[in-house]
């Protein structure tokens, strides 16, 4: 763990250098791509992605050798009127990953974007460039005001991916993405215009010193926060989620569902850890966490209906949204502050982890689409002799996320229930463990698919293209290696936390996962009525029928509440209630505060 | 009533006609438009903000000011964004279907890859 910041940091640091080129190189890249146009792009884009790569490399290496974060003042003026960047173990570890995320997603692309005949491939390689630039302005902005800018623009290089084909349906999505996204961008604007005039200062470290309960700094974090959150699509904000991220090219739902994301939810960590960490108060980070496990529940029941693969992989991404919300409440100390501890690098390995891992099943998805020409789940049946190689990225993927050791999905699920345990809270850890099960559910139901023996050989349209199965097979690997990597000198993981990998115990918890997946997955999926297969067993197939048919009445109920939610009007509604909510939480914890 | 109260209110109330607007019309174009009067609240709120120096205790502080103009400029390439899809919709379906109410996504068969 590194040690305490100190109080002021208003100079920059040897190696602050390092957090310029990190924003600069990837913006070079989107100039460059411009003023050389079409033919060039590709090119500009492989020369940049490596440099990169290299620069978060070497601010992993340097933020190791430094004695706290790095810090850079822009122009050597000091915060309150300079900018600072600054980035602390948290945002280099986001950086490595979204660069290491990016990598595989232009190897992964290089296949698809390669015809210069459309407008697609020049726009993609660009707004790839410029997503990551915005993500890193995100991971190493030190002010709230420079946070918004960096959100706004990769809300903007995200929005064209989703419609980069230009059909209507994906039109539609990008539309509505785009308005609900800066509706939440505008409260967060609000939220930082509250903090100024408050305060006087946008500055993460400055205000953090400054920032007093009182009612317009809890106006400004629940509106932020609920703006953020409309950004990061947590249930119940999550409209706009499914239709952009299944409708987009596959390369683009990658970086959608792995990255974009995880750049509001970022700035929500920031907020609540690092700008007002006494501020929420315990029954704050409850709702938040409370909506984390509807997202779970919801997300997880809606991927097991679907009946496309790419809506079942978005669905399944608003319940990996839920689990990064876990957190909060786990890492509320008794000293009525949340602090850095067990509960945040958790919550933060669960999204490097669901980063990659989404990334990867996404790109699986993309080449099973792009080889069948369709993605229907039912008519996936013999898929594994076809596209063994695609089939085994989405199963790893798949293992990854559900927790298998030693993927960095279990390490962060470990952390978790560690810190449920130190807090007593074990109603966050049932959950933990249900949320496993459910994931095991979807991921089981699709190998099922795949795995049914046919007699016939499915039909192909597309090209077999080993590179993208490649992409995706590496960075499904290596989520599933990140448990391994030694997080201690980024995150506070403490020592000997990690419990022996493969021993009995933990086999025994995957075991029972899977299988309570399994059950999920026959009970809630829409299969054909037992009957029809199961003709020997007339007992068997009357009582599961009798489950399942209970099963698929509640699960309607949901269904129709989702569809519900999915209304703009309900959805912009639920925004302000949860914002309206939040501040009466913050209200109310700090005016009964015990003693 | 000071004149920063008047102002104050005044982006209080062009804040909620904008936000009333994006939440009920189901209209885009009006929806983008509302977008603008919410963001414009926001920013008069800058002003005032600015007008009370809450920094140094200043009768006018410049910050802001920089923020509101960094802001319109954001707020600016969204509308255009916004415009640009909105247009590029209305001619692939040939003014057919203006509304964004449908879930797109959820037609198995008309969604894209």
């Amino acid at each position: 763990m590194l040690p305490p910041a100190p109080a002021l940091e208003a100079i920059t640091t040897p190696s602050g250098f390092l957090l310029v080129p990190s924003i600069a190189v990837p913006l070079t890249g989107v100039v460059l791509a411009f003023v050389l146009g079409d033919r060039y792009v590709r090119l500009v884009a492989y020369a940049i992605i490596p440099l990169g790569l290299a620069i978060a490399v070497t601010i992993l290496v340097a933020l190791r050798q430094s004695a706290g974060p790095l810090v850079y003042l822009l122009g050597a003026w000091p915060p309150p009127l300079g900018v600072a960047l600054r980035a602390d173990g948290v945002s280099a570890v986001m950086l490595a990953a979204t660069a290491v995320v990016i990598c595989a997603v232009a190897v992964y692309a290089h296949a698809d974007f390669k015809d210069t005949a459309t407008r697609a491939p020049f726009a993609f390689w660009i707004l790839l460039l410029a997503i990551w630039a915005a993500l890193d302005t995100i991971f190493v902005g030190g002010d709230l005001f420079t946070l918004y800018v960096a959100l706004e623009l990769l809300t903007f290089a995200a929005v064209p991916l989703v419609s980069l084909e230009g059909h209507p349906d994906t039109l539609r999505a990008a539309i509505r993405y785009l308005l609900f996204a800066l509706l939440g961008s505008v409260l967060y604007l609000l939220g930082t215009a509250l903090l100024y005039g408050g305060y006087g200062t946008l500055d993460i470290a400055l205000l953090s010193h400054r920032i007093q309960a009182e009612p317009a700094s809890f106006l400004a974090a629940a509106l932020m926060t609920a703006g953020l959150l409309a950004k990061t699509a947590l249930f119940p904000l999550h409209l706009w989620l499914p239709p952009a991220h299944a409708g987009a090219p596959a390369a683009a739902s990658a970086i959608l569902s792995g990255l974009v994301v995880k750049g509001s939810f970022f700035i929500i960590v920031r907020l609540w850890f690092k700008v007002m960490p006494a501020l929420p108060g315990l029954p704050a980070t409850q709702l938040l966490a409370a909506l984390g496990a509807s997202a779970i529940i919801f997300g997880s029941v809606l991927a097991l209906r679907q009946q496309r693969l790419k809506l079942l992989v978005a669905y399944s991404t608003v319940a990996q949204l839920g689990y990064l919300f876990l957190m909060f409440p786990l890492a509320f100390e008794a000293s009525g502050k949340l602090e850095d501890g067990n509960a945040l690098s958790g919550g933060l390995l669960q999204a490097v982890s669901h980063a990659t891992a989404k990334a990867a099943m996404f790109m699986a998805a993309g080449s099973i689409y792009a080889r069948l020409g369709h993605d229907r789940l039912t008519d996936l049946h013999g898929l594994v002799r076809t596209m063994p190689l695609s089939v085994l990225a989405f199963a790893l993927a798949g293992i990854a996320l559900v927790g298998v050791q030693p993927s960095g999905a279990s390490l962060a699920k470990e952390l978790l229930l560690r810190a449920a345990a130190e807090r007593g809270q074990w109603w966050w850890a049932v959950v933990l463990e249900a949320g496993g099960m459910l994931t095991a559910a979807y991921v089981v139901l699709v190998l099922a698919h795949a795995l049914v023996p046919t007699d016939g050989r499915i039909a192909s349209t597309g090209p077999a293209l080993h590179v993208r199965n490649i992409a995706a097979l590496v960075l499904a690997l290596c989520s599933l290696s990140l448990g391994l990597l030694p997080w201690d000198s980024y995150l506070a993981v403490s020592h000997g936390s990690v419990s022996g990998f493969f021993a009995v115990e933990t086999l025994t918890k995957t075991l029972s996962s899977v299988l309570g997946g399994v059950v999920l997955a026959i009970l809630i999926a829409p299969w054909p009525h037992p009957d029809a297969y199961l003709t020997r067993w007339k007992m068997v197939a009357s009582i599961l029928g009798l489950f399942q048919r209970s099963c698929h009445r509640s699960v309607g109920c949901l269904e129709r509440a989702n569809h519900v939610l999915c209304q703009w009007p309900a959805a912009s509604m639920f925004l302000l209630i949860l914002a309206l909510l939040f501040g009466a939480l913050m209200v109310g914890a700090h005016t009964f505060r015990p003693g | 009533m000071s004149t920063v109260t008047v102002f104050g209110l005044c982006a209080a109330a062009v804040a909620s006609l904008g936000l009333y607007g994006l939440i009920t019309d189901p209209r885009p174009l009006r929806k983008i438009i509302a977008f603008n009067l919410l963001g414009s609240g926001v920013f008069l709120l800058f002003g005032v903000v600015g007008r009370r120096g809450a920094a140094a205790g200043i009768g006018n502080d410049p910050v802001p000011q920089a923020l509101v103009i960094t802001g319109i400029v954001v707020a600016f390439s969204a509308t255009a964004l916004a415009i640009a899809l909105l247009l590029r919709l209305f001619q692939t379906t040939a003014f057919l279907e203006p509304s964004i109410r449908a879930a797109p996504g959820d037609d198995p068969d008309r969604a894209a890859s």
